[in-house]
């Protein structure tokens, strides 16, 4: 279904519309708050989306410095050049430690790869440990934000859901002792964990080391408890050097949240004595995104999720409504670049605003990336035949101002003098909650002709 | 310096007084404007739509049109933005770079050009501003919220010494109404619901008339107001800031 018909249909209950996005806006606000506290933040941006657009230019290098680093560390590294093979990798660790049961803190490529499907097939418990994560997983949704995942739920909604798969008393949606019965829930998963897995939000190239964020500390719960600790990136996710830190985790949980830092910026560098660290690099898709030149700045994404928490369409149209694994602004120009048929209605989900380019912490230029994919979907997938022809004749009639002043002499003639049960019918759009413009007795051009003839 | 007026294809069609009201107000500004015959359209739907390649022959005859110029005029934003920023499918020849270069939006030609603020005009009213996205987050006619920026707003500084004007302020200052050209029949429910959004944001700050650099933004809005019959007109700045004292 095209994002258009999945917006109209979240429409429906207007009240719920605007829940969604006075929730949003407020993380929004909060972003610019605590980003006018930081002096240089737009200096900060800049250093940011330098130092990516370097990091791809020479990705090779990095990714294999960091390998080696790693591999002195006495990290295990494996290499997947699709979902498929990094969800093999996985499963192979999993079986040679005899691993059943598996915590998971928030990784969107793990999500990308459908890694929990995957596993539950072959018998294996895949628990998500984020709470946002976590009640989607029980309400078997996918995640309609890459920071917020549960935001399209109210927590009345949460608190029946509890009921159901927690035990839980009615509470009418008690935050507080909904979060307390996820931690119990949770408790006893990590406890029990064989593997822990978890995302990785920095790869940093001098050190062989990797940086995991969060706020709720589930990712260093279940990589501390657990014997295994299986870390899974895009190979994007490389930064040079340590110090480049400096940049990012100011720049992510300000984007993100409007937090200073996240509660939990959790350094791995080599595993401790007994236990092991392995990391999945993934390419996914991602090289070929990087050979296409107009979409190669998509790939400094450090999914803040800024975008969707400022994209006024995200805000009213709710993060399911793109059907993609990352929704939003930023998943419209990543997810064409996966699956153009599938996706093709996204980079059209948009005014071009340009709000998201303005937030982005490394300066993605999203809204011309979604111009210049709407350039490509025209010539390479079908389009509606009204909606094509019409255009093209439009083309047609600007490009001859004879025809021009004629098609618009008559266009407000017929909107002047047309019935109005023609002009508000069902197929025009337009109409079904607008008023058309009233049309004048003459357009400029007239005028101007009739006021140089007075001038003489 | 000669100027040359360009009006865009809706506001030639729909919205004549926004047009008159530009060409009138530049000429009290002391300007020689000529209008060029023959204009049609920046493309601009067309390229917002996918379609640019179909837009080259729109794009030439804008061109041709203009290339004479040493100011190109314009009260529409998003056109201004289309011209400078979209007419990279043409060859790059001289002529085509000039006009680039050369295509101002109405407000910050009088502000940025004529290097004046206070054109005059009296208005006694309660104004909202739609500070609209192509113009403000893409040819900078202000400080967008999204950035750390120090905060300027080149309709503010010409609306501001319009004499009896009140500028409303709003809860969203540059939030995007939902036109977006053919997004606003593709996406009907989200534009209208961001439109509806925006109005009411005017609405509850009192405002009597929305005002705004780019008409389109302001007849999808115009629509909605007609439609639910809501206590607001809307004005482009050009009618604004043409009325005398």
């Amino acid at each position: 279904m095209s994002h258009a018909k999945q917006a109209e249909i979240f429409n429906k209950n207007e009240a719920k519309v605007n829940w969604h996005d006075k929730a949003l806006w407020y993380v929004r606000e909060k972003r610019d708050n605590s980003a006018h506290n930081v002096k240089g933040w737009e200096h900060l941006r800049d250093s940011a989306s330098g130092i990516k657009a370097h990091v791809l230019s020479n990705l090779d290098e990095y990714l294999i410095q960091f390998e080696q680093n790693a591999l002195q560390n006495g990290i295990k590294v494996h290499w997947a050049s699709d979902a498929e093979e990094h969800n093999t990798i996985i499963h192979e660790i999993l079986k040679d430690h005899k691993a059943e049961k598996v915590v998971k803190s928030k990784s969107m490529l793990t999500e990308e790869c459908h890694l929990n499907p995957y596993l539950e097939e072959k018998g294996i418990e895949v628990i998500d440990t984020d709470l946002g994560e976590r009640i989607v997983q029980l309400a078997k949704e996918p995640p309609s934000h890459i920071v917020l995942p549960a935001i399209h739920k109210t927590k009345e909604e949460v608190d029946v859901l509890f009921q159901e798969h927690l035990g839980t008393k009615a509470s009418q949606g008690d935050p507080e002792y909904l979060t307390n019965a996820a931690r119990k829930h949770l408790r006893g998963k990590f406890l029990n964990a064989d593997v822990a897995i978890t995302g990785v939000n920095f790869a940093v190239a001098d050190t062989g080391g990797f940086v995991v964020c969060t706020n709720e500390g589930n990712a260093d719960m279940g990589a501390h408890l657990a014997k295994v600790h299986i870390a899974c990136m895009g190979i994007e996710k490389i930064i040079p050097k340590e110090g480049h830190l400096g940049i990012f985790l100011r720049l992510l949980a300000r984007s993100a949240t409007g937090q200073p830092i996240t509660t939990y910026s959790s350094h791995f560098n080599k595993p401790t004595e007994g236990k092991e660290i392995h990391i999945v690099i993934v390419d996914n898709g991602r090289t070929e995104q990087l050979s296409r030149e107009d979409f190669r700045a998509s790939l400094h994404c450090i999914r803040c999720g800024a975008c969707m928490n400022t994209c006024p369409i995200y805000r009213r149209s709710g993060g399911h409504s793109y059907d993609a694994t990352i929704p939003g602004p930023i998943g419209s120009i990543l997810s064409p670049g996966k699956d153009l048929k599938k996706h093709s209605s996204l980079p059209f989900a948009s005014t071009l605003c340009g709000s998201c380019s303005n937030v982005c912490p490394v300066k993605i230029n999203i809204h011309e990336q979604l111009y210049k994919w709407r350039q490509i979907i025209v010539k390479e997938q079908p389009q509606p035949v009204v909606k094509k022809s019409i255009l093209k004749m439009t083309g047609t009639v600007f490009s001859k101002p004879g025809l021009y002043s004629f098609i618009g002499k008559s266009a407000r003639f017929a909107l002047k003098y047309a019935p109005k049960s023609l002009i508000y019918s069902k197929l025009n759009a337009w109409g079904k909650a607008r008023d058309l413009p009233e049309v004048k007795n003459e357009n400029f051009d007239d005028w101007y002709k009739k006021r140089s003839k007075n001038n003489g | 310096m000669k100027v040359g007026l360009f009006i865009p294809c809706y506001i030639n069609q729909l919205y004549p007084q926004v047009g008159i009201a530009t060409l009138e107000l530049l000429e009290k500004l002391g300007v020689t404007v000529y209008y060029p015959q023959g204009q049609t359209c920046c493309g601009q739907p067309l390229g917002n739509s996918g379609y640019e390649e179909d837009s080259k022959g729109a794009c030439q005859v804008f061109v041709e049109n203009f290339k004479e110029y040493d100011y190109i005029v314009g009260p529409s934003g998003s056109c201004i933005y289309h011209v400078k920023h979209h007419f990279d499918i043409l060859e790059q020849t001289p002529d085509v770079i000039k006009v680039r270069n050369n295509a101002y939006e109405m407000c910050e030609f009088i502000v940025k050009v004529l290097g004046i603020t206070d054109v005059g005009a009296s208005f006694p009213h309660k104004v909202g501003l739609h500070k609209s996205c192509h113009g403000l987050r893409g040819l900078k006619l202000g400080s967008c919220s999204e950035r750390m920026d120090p905060y300027y707003s080149t309709e503010e500084e010409l609306l501001n010494q319009v004499k009896g004007l009140e500028l409303m302020p709003l809860t969203r200052k540059d939030e995007c109404c939902g036109f977006g050209g053919t997004f606003s029949v593709f996406e009907e429910a989200i534009s209208v619901k961001m439109g509806k959004d925006r109005i009411h944001d005017h609405l509850d700050s009192g405002v009597e008339v929305i005002t705004g650099a780019d008409h389109s933004c302001l007849m999808h809005m115009e629509g909605l107001i007609n439609r639910n019959k809501q206590p607001l007109k809307v004005m482009h700045i050009a009618e604004i800031l043409n009325t005398s004292m």
